[in-house]
């Protein structure tokens, strides 16, 4: 995200801190809070104390108002508190949603009566569009609809759904064609086939995710809310048995008073998982939110839950491990030709090919040897074809040619008789085997030498694989390349395992077999052809830039379309597992001190006794009680900046990471809520004490 | 001391030898003692008409041992009811009550053996062996088959089959309960267990006794004095009637199948079942043997014996915490009895010749276990020396456990502890390579929480109703151990009595029954429904990124789940019951 849209970012916090207080009432309603039924139960806590606050106000004798109204009014805030950490978790997502949408309005398409440019058109409005007509979009029109693009270019700025502002290339064939609707065309004429009905496209799609409508539970959180709900089951029992228990006890003791209502509904908040279960729909939506701001779209939130488990990891060698490119490195004459003379050779029969591969030999001739041309005006230029594999000029009645070993040995051999110098096929050999690919060089009938064009890893791969490795996730290279340079690449990036020669039914093999051992398979991709193994994996993430059918059988799109995007998303599905777990875990140690807090308080009437397991030394029952509560309902705010952030996520192994997050939040849930407990009652007891 | 260090270390040795016959046993693999029992197995297939080749999915599985538990109990039912008219009964004891036969029936079947009866005064003999000793047998293979499809569904792949019932009860009696049985059997009755079928011996005294009974009037009710004292006789009493019967034998596989349930009302404290201080280490090893072997029977199965090791250091350190505990209370002893000027350990319903080591260990045995014979009188422990045992049922019996069910709840309580563990590491949960997703989860929460849910609502209704404070003989804190200790008993299918407690009431008999019938087969029906869903998925390998399970971390973590659990649920109860009473004894009420 750009400096610019932060600073806009921030600017909404004021607003978006009001809408959701706003928001959060609305969801109070407890059709509403049935979806988390233990924030449910906590409402009809509080309804009941405050029924008990304003009994206390009629009849006297019983516990004292202040006491029981304050009991309500911090039950009350613990619901408050939880629904307004959902509804800020999604207002940020919704402002984002404001503006997608406002691209959605009053687009105008040109229908066409059949897909050619000079064809008859039509202006309808784009909500009428359907799946397969076919519209014509000229500069500065904004494309009505999702489509791919069949005849024509055109650049396109996609800032709507990027936020990136730099226009990309839209061309009808091959991995770039589709286009979304909502994108302005800026340069370039194109016709675009419709591939979604209105209301399905993806920019609806994304407004529907991001505002959290179609947002449903994953399985995980589901499993999770299965223990919260028991644990809230088991506590109300526990509760409700310590009435009969305490009434039995006043008669047989025959002194105190049985535990109030009042205390036993606080209790029972306390104790209840009200912590996590006030965060838990928050951590998700945030989750989500985190990888919009990374520009990536989870299509569902069951795909980054599942890219936290992955094991193996698909990527395309080309633009993912090494740059898209190759680049020349070095020289190697041959015969008794010097590298200078290589260079010049190799420079003369680039200076046409306006591949990146073609500039690179340029730039090292350059580098090396303050080599520079200018391209002669009797040049005729030698097209590099599939046929012939090698390209070139022709200048000064001379045929200068580089190409692949065999194609310009045969070049070479047409013009008659010629000597291939011995030397050639022991360099070819050992550039092909250190995984970089030989171009051989020739001035007619004579070879020069050898240009070694070299895949160029990206810079810091090696450590992100060692990342991935330290979180157990094998990484496994797929290239076209042959097994002799994709052994070479893999053993210099460092990945686990490559598949040479791959084509896109192994693509799709090499998934199934790692699913069946038991994997998890996530795959990058974006052509057309790994449609197939996208849909297989378990987590397939589509470049943006990719082909429609990559995009609909993704479950996640990265808008920026970098490949190694997917450490992000790992990272940020870890990361809300790791929250969840760590704010259950710190939730269910709160209650040690809870206990040691609310018991004796509540019991102190019946038995006296019971206060050496008042350890915190608290004032009075009163103060002891609202204390606890008043902690249990502060501790949801504190902790709402760590449920959207997410717990920082370290690439550990899995015993050490455990420890660790153990000791934070199981050691650190027992520790906080005596300190926290402490000084609420201190503060509390201080007011109480001027009050009276 | 030194008995821990020889129980400890024996029981460490016999758990690799027990452990993997049992493995061979449940895998349908040769043992050295098929030559024998292959023809009467086959034999049994044959007359019950048992294709011992076909497997069940989980369904059929959990009908078929459901089914037969609900026909052991009816015919247990039927045989209490109808005792009088039943031979083998020198005494001519007349039929139980409905309530109490009720009550018995859901007891012996759900292996609890709790005894809301005195045997030596209401059961005949035929009671005792076609009735109940029958049971102890087929409800420990119960618990047995329950484990077995358990692991089976950690340990196989992509397959609804959980192996045969039928098969597996037969193989778990035949091959494993009877053969140790019957050793146990006869070295008991080589330390003096009897073993006969004699009628009760009347033997005069050798000195005459002479005391002050109460006055009953006609109605049963103590005579009381004007000040309202009870009135008293002086009587003499001249001769004793002792009880006989074929003891060895179940007392045997009281111990070997968890049962506990004795054949005397003072269960393993009378010396007739439990003579010498060395009957004592056998039954205490007797009744650990089995649940310990199986975790390395699970290990086997699952194809890595490190994961049972580590369930069963989990096991045997909290064993040794609460023998400790156990062991420095009542070595405390009681201070308002020193300040009487009776100094030493706490002694009061503890038999002299176990001594308190010995004492203290059957009683961690015997409640870490769900087996719930005792060899002592657990109420007149010190409050928290009492608290322990009672503790130790309401960790769910996972403390080696009962036959099979020690193993499977705390294979459930692992599934907890790995799901939260799961998730602190970022990764959806798997244990021992098997997914833990929704389903695993609410099943192993029924699993654990069940019965500390009956135990909850259970206790609260009585102490809250005339019937059920009725039953209490000592009001205040320790009435309410008393209540909460029946019922965390019943619930957690244990069966050791607290003492103190008038049990056989239609109240506590009916509550009583429906707590061991829900602690028993709501868990059972949650592990054999998990076994099926474990059972069908995939494996999934273990990769860096995933949590060993069978390392000390995780051993830790499981531990402390056990205890949050556990405080969680009863910290409200103990504080009113044991440790209030501990203080106000420190405090010198």
């Amino acid at each position: 995200m750009s400096k610019h849209e932060q600073q806009k970012q921030s600017v909404f916090d004021r607003e978006l801190l009001k809408s959701a207080l706003f928001e959060s009432f609305k969801k109070l309603d407890p059709r509403a809070l049935w979806r988390n039924p233990v924030m449910l139960c906590v409402e009809i806590a509080s309804v009941i104390t405050l029924c008990t606050f304003v009994i206390s106000l009629i009849k006297h004798g019983g516990e004292p108002a202040w006491f029981t109204g304050m009991v309500s009014f911090w039950l009350w805030l613990t619901v408050i508190f939880s629904v307004f950490a959902e509804a800020l978790a999604e207002g940020r997502g919704k402002a984002r949603a404001e503006s997608l949408r406002q691209t959605r309005t009053d687009i105008m398409a040109k229908v066409l009566s059949k897909p050619e440019f000079d064809a008859e058109q039509k202006s309808i409005n784009a909500s009428d569009l359907r799946k397969g007509d076919t519209i014509l979009v000229e500069a500065n029109d904004l494309i009505a609809g999702d489509g791919d693009v069949i005849a024509g270019a055109a650049l396109v700025n996609e800032s709507a759904v990027t936020g990136e502002s730099a226009p990309v290339v839209r061309e009808s064939g091959g991995d770039r064609s589709a286009v979304t609707g909502g994108t302005t065309v800026v340069s370039g004429t194109v016709i675009v086939r419709i591939s979604a009905n209105p209301g399905e496209t993806f920019i609806d799609k994304m407004i529907s995710l991001i505002e959290g409508a179609k947002r449903r539970k994953t399985p995980n959180e589901v499993a999770l809310e299965v223990l919260l709900i028991a644990l809230t089951l088991v506590f109300i029992l526990v509760c409700a048995n310590i009435s009969p228990l305490s009434i039995y006890s006043v008669k047989s003791g025959g002194e105190g008073i049985p535990v109030s209502l009042t205390i036993l509904v606080a209790l029972f908040v306390c104790l209840a998982p009200t912590t996590i279960a006030a965060l838990l729909p928050a951590i998700g939506i945030a989750g989500m939110d985190r990888l919009f701001q990374k520009n990536v779209i989870a299509l569902s939130g069951r795909a980054i839950e599942a890219a936290g488990d992955v094991n193996v990891l698909l990527l395309d060698k080309t633009g993912t491990i090494t740059y898209g490119n190759r680049e020349a490195v070095e020289f190697v004459p041959v015969g008794n030709y010097s590298e200078r003379d290589v260079a010049e050779a190799a420079v003369i029969s680039s200076l046409a090919d306006e591949t990146p591969e073609g500039r690179s030999v340029l730039v090292l001739a350059k580098d090396k040897f303050n080599i520079e041309m200018e391209k002669p005006s009797d040049m005729e230029v030698i097209e590099f074809s599939a046929d012939t594999r090698l390209s070139g000029i022709n200048s000064g009645g001379k045929q200068y040619r580089k190409g692949a070993s065999e194609s310009v040995i045969a070049f070479v051999k047409s013009l008659g008789e010629s000597t291939i110098p011995e030397k050639l096929g022991e360099v070819v050999d050992r550039i092909g085997r250190a995984g970089a690919t030989p171009l051989v060089v020739a001035r007619d009938k004579e070879i020069i030498g050898v240009i070694n064009l070299k895949d160029i890893i990206k810079t810091g791969i090696q450590e992100r694989f060692l990342q991935l490795r330290s979180m157990g996730i094998r990484t496994v290279m797929i290239t076209g390349d042959n097994p002799l340079t994709a052994a070479a690449i893999a053993a210099e990036a460092k990945v686990d395992d490559f598949l040479a020669q791959a084509k896109p039914e192994d693509k799709l093999k090499l998934i199934r077999d790692n699913q069946e051992a038991g994997f998890m398979v996530a795959m990058t991709g974006d052509g057309t052809n790994d449609a197939p193994a996208l849909a297989q994996a378990d987590v397939a993430v589509a470049m943006n830039t990719g082909t429609q059918p990559a995009r609909e059988a993704a479950n996640i799109i990265d808008l920026d379309s970098d490949p190694t995007k997917l450490l992000d998303i790992v990272e940020v599905g870890k990361q809300i597992l790791m929250t969840r777990g760590n704010l259950t875990t710190f939730s269910i140690s709160n209650d040690i001190a809870k206990y040691f807090a609310i018991i004796p308080a509540a019991l102190y009437s019946i038995y006296p006794q019971l206060g050496v397991l008042n350890v915190m030394r608290l004032s009075s029952p009163y103060t002891a009680i609202l204390s606890a509560v008043i902690f249990n309902a502060l501790v949801i705010p504190m902790l709402v900046p760590l449920a959207l952030k997410g717990s920082k996520f370290r690439p550990l192994p899995a015993e050490k990471l455990l420890i660790r997050n153990l000791l934070i939040y199981g050691v650190g849930g027992v520790i906080t809520p005596f300190i926290g407990i402490k000084l609420i009652d201190l503060f509390v007891s201080l007011f109480i004490q001027s009050s009276t | 001391m030194f008995q821990t260090i020889f129980v400890v270390a024996v029981l460490l040795l016999l758990v690799k030898p027990l452990g993997s016959y049992m493995f061979r046993v449940y895998q349908g693999e040769r043992t050295f003692l098929s030559i024998i029992l292959r023809p009467f197995e086959g034999l049994i297939y044959r007359i019950a008409g048992v294709n011992s080749e076909e497997e069940m999915g989980w369904k059929r599985y959990l009908l078929s041992l459901l089914l037969f538990n609900l026909v052991l109990i009816f015919s247990l039912f039927l045989i209490l009811i109808f005792q009088q008219i039943l031979p083998l009964n020198p005494r001519h004891f007349t039929g139980f009550k409905w309530d109490l036969a009720f009550n018995t029936a859901a007891s012996f079947v759900t292996n609890t053996n709790w005894q809301a009866y005195a045997g030596e005064e209401q059961a005949s003999y035929f009671t005792q062996m076609a009735g109940l000793a029958v049971h102890n047998f087929l409800s420990a293979a119960t618990g047995m088959t329950v484990v077995i499809a358990f692991i089976r569904g950690f340990a196989r792949r992509r397959t609804d089959l959980l192996g045969n019932f039928w098969v597996d009860m037969t193989r778990s009696t035949l091959y494993i309960l009877m053969p140790i049985a019957t050793l146990a059997a006869l070295l008991l009755a080589s330390q003096g267990v009897i073993q006969n079928f004699s009628d009760y011996k009347k033997v005069s005294l050798v000195q005459q006794e002479d005391y002050n009974k109460p006055k009953v009037d006609a109605g049963g009710k103590t005579v009381l004095d004007s000040v309202g004292k009870p009135l008293l006789d002086k009587t003499t009493v001249k001769d004793v009637t002792i009880p006989m019967g074929p003891v060895a034998s179940q007392e045997a596989i009281k111990t070997l199948g968890t049962n506990g349930g004795g054949f005397f009302n003072a269960n393993s404290a009378h010396p007739f079942e439990n003579p010498t201080p060395l009957t004592n280490i056998a039954e205490i090893l007797l009744i650990l043997m089995i649940p310990a072997a199986l975790t390395y029977t699970f290990g086997l199965m699952v194809g890595n014996t490190r994961q049972g090791w580590t369930i069963l250091g989990i096991m045997l350190f909290i064993f040794l915490l609460a023998f400790g505990a156990v062991q420095y209370m009542e070595q405390g002893g009681n201070p308002l009895i020193t300040k009487l000027g009776v100094h030493g350990v706490n002694m009061e319903g503890k038999e002299v010749r176990f001594g308190m080591a010995g004492t203290s260990l059957f009683t961690v045995a015997t409640t870490g276990t769900s087996c719930g014979a005792v060899a002592s009188m657990h109420s007149s422990f010190t409050p928290l020396g009492g608290a322990i045992p009672l503790t130790l049922m309401l960790l769910g019996e996972t403390v080696f456990g009962g036959v099979g069910s020690g193993l499977y709840t705390m294979l459930a309580f692992a599934i907890i502890a790995v799901f939260v563990s799961g998730l602190m590491i970022g990764r959806t949960p798997e244990y021992l390579g098997k997914k833990i997703e929704v389903r695993e989860m609410w099943l192993s929460l029924v699993t654990i929480l069940s019965a500390g849910i009956v135990v909850l609502i259970f206790s609260g209704i009585a102490v809250a109703t005339y019937a059920g404070v009725s039953s209490i003989s000592n009001p205040g804190p320790h009435g309410i151990s008393e209540i909460l200790y029946a019922f965390a008993s019943m619930a957690n299918n244990n069966g050791s009595a607290f003492a103190g407690l008038n049990a056989d009431t239609t109240f506590y008999n009916i509550l009583g029954g429906l707590a061991m019938l829900i602690g028993r087969y709501v868990p059972i029906a949650a592990v054999i429904a998990m076994a099926g869903s474990l059972a069908s998925k995939k494996y999934v390998p273990p990769s860096l990124g995933t949590l060993p399970t069978d390392k000390l971390p995780f051993a830790i973590w499981l531990t402390l789940v056990l205890f949050i659990v556990g405080a969680l649920t009863f910290f409200p109860s103990m504080a009113l019951g044991p440790i209030v009473e501990h203080l106000m004894m420190l405090g010198g009420a």
